[in-house]
């Protein structure tokens, strides 16, 4: 822990006085069926093709299991439109574009959790031994998931809007990132449902940058990759 | 219910604080550290709880006041955190100054 926290104060100063890497490495975090992995298939939808997706993303928790690695995509908002039905632009929108590029590897990672009941699974109508073994690798894969913090450069931490943002999870994982020097954005994801409170979000975290995003729709996600840019680049 | 004192916490190491909360926690009991974790040590327990899940032990609820910054934002004073057994605590939420648990004893 000592040494995690030395790597967090060398980080901070290595980002000051040194050169920044060629590629970022970035993770997806968050709970459980925030949209962590929808995120990554739009990502790739869009900046890499339009058919390849990172993972499968279905309503049952834990649907990601393993942390999947994705590497060399170029964000590239010069080269690229992209589709952005809820965008508001600002008037420095166009300035920003012009530097928002990032060459990134995405790790789409499990859902972080502090328990894990095989109970749960089976209310979505898995039978007893699978709602188990689903529950053994989900615990496997929230394991993991802390693990690859070590190696990532930046975190995109998803959270849901229509969810109540205070969960201790989020607040140990922004503790975590801010003892190490790590930048996040937090992405208040599901913007687009009826009962979505992004402001919530925004309330709840005022030192981070938060942007309302319907990862599913794609909308306002222009504004993510512009802030992923100019966070992680 | 298990309430520590600063001083118990703080003559123990980290590994040595989680192991004794996980314990406790394992055993049944809601445990109350004053002083509370850090965030890094919050993310070993959850580490380690990971490791730990079984059919009847299926994780923690945890909760706490945030932790306050110091010199420079290097060292994080933890003020106070709340762990209990996820089996028996239904919910539990916090406002600013309040963490409020429901348990069950089924």
């Amino acid at each position: 822990m000592k040494s995690r926290k030395r790597k967090g104060i060398l980080a901070r100063l290595f980002r000051v006085f040194a050169f920044r890497k060629k590629t970022a490495k970035i993770g997806l975090y968050g709970p459980p069926n925030a949209g962590k992995t929808t995120l990554a298939n739009r990502i790739i939808h869009t900046f890499v093709d339009e058919n390849e997706d990172m993972g499968v993303s279905t309503e049952v928790p834990h649907e990601t299991r393993r942390a999947v690695r994705r590497g060399g995509i170029l964000i590239d908002l010069r080269s690229k439109s992209v589709q952005n039905p809820g965008s508001n632009s600002n008037p420095d929108s166009k300035l920003k574009r012009e530097r928002a590029k990032l060459k990134l590897d995405v790790v789409d990672t499990p859902g972080l959790a502090t328990k894990i009941d095989f109970h749960e699974f089976m209310a979505y109508g898995l039978e007893e031994e699978e709602a188990k073994k689903r529950a053994k690798e989900a615990t496997e894969g929230v394991i993991e998931a802390i693990k690859w913090l070590d190696d990532m450069d930046g975190v995109v931490l998803l959270m849901d809007s229509t969810e109540d943002p205070y969960t201790q999870t989020n607040i140990v994982l922004i503790g975590n990132m801010e003892a190490r020097g790590t930048p996040v954005i937090i992405a208040a994801n599901k913007m687009d449902l009826s009962d979505a409170t992004p402001q919530r979000i925004i309330n709840a975290f005022p030192q981070h940058s938060v942007i309302p995003i319907s990862a599913l729709k794609g909308e306002n996600m222009e504004k993510l990759y512009e802030e992923m840019a100019r966070r992680f680049g | 219910m298990d309430l520590v004192s600063e001083e118990r916490i703080n003559s123990m190491g980290s590994m040595e604080k989680i192991r004794f909360v996980l314990e406790g926690v394992k055993s049944g009991n809601i445990v109350v550290l004053e002083g509370g974790l850090t965030s890094e040590e919050q993310m070993n327990l959850i580490e380690l709880t990971m490791a730990e899940v079984n059919e009847n032990f299926p994780g923690i609820e945890m909760s706490g006041y945030p932790s306050k910054k110091g010199f420079l934002n290097m060292r994080r004073k933890a003020r106070l955190t709340v762990i209990g057994p996820a089996k028996i605590m239904r919910t539990m939420k916090k406002e600013k100054d309040l963490i409020s648990a429901v348990i069950s004893a089924f």
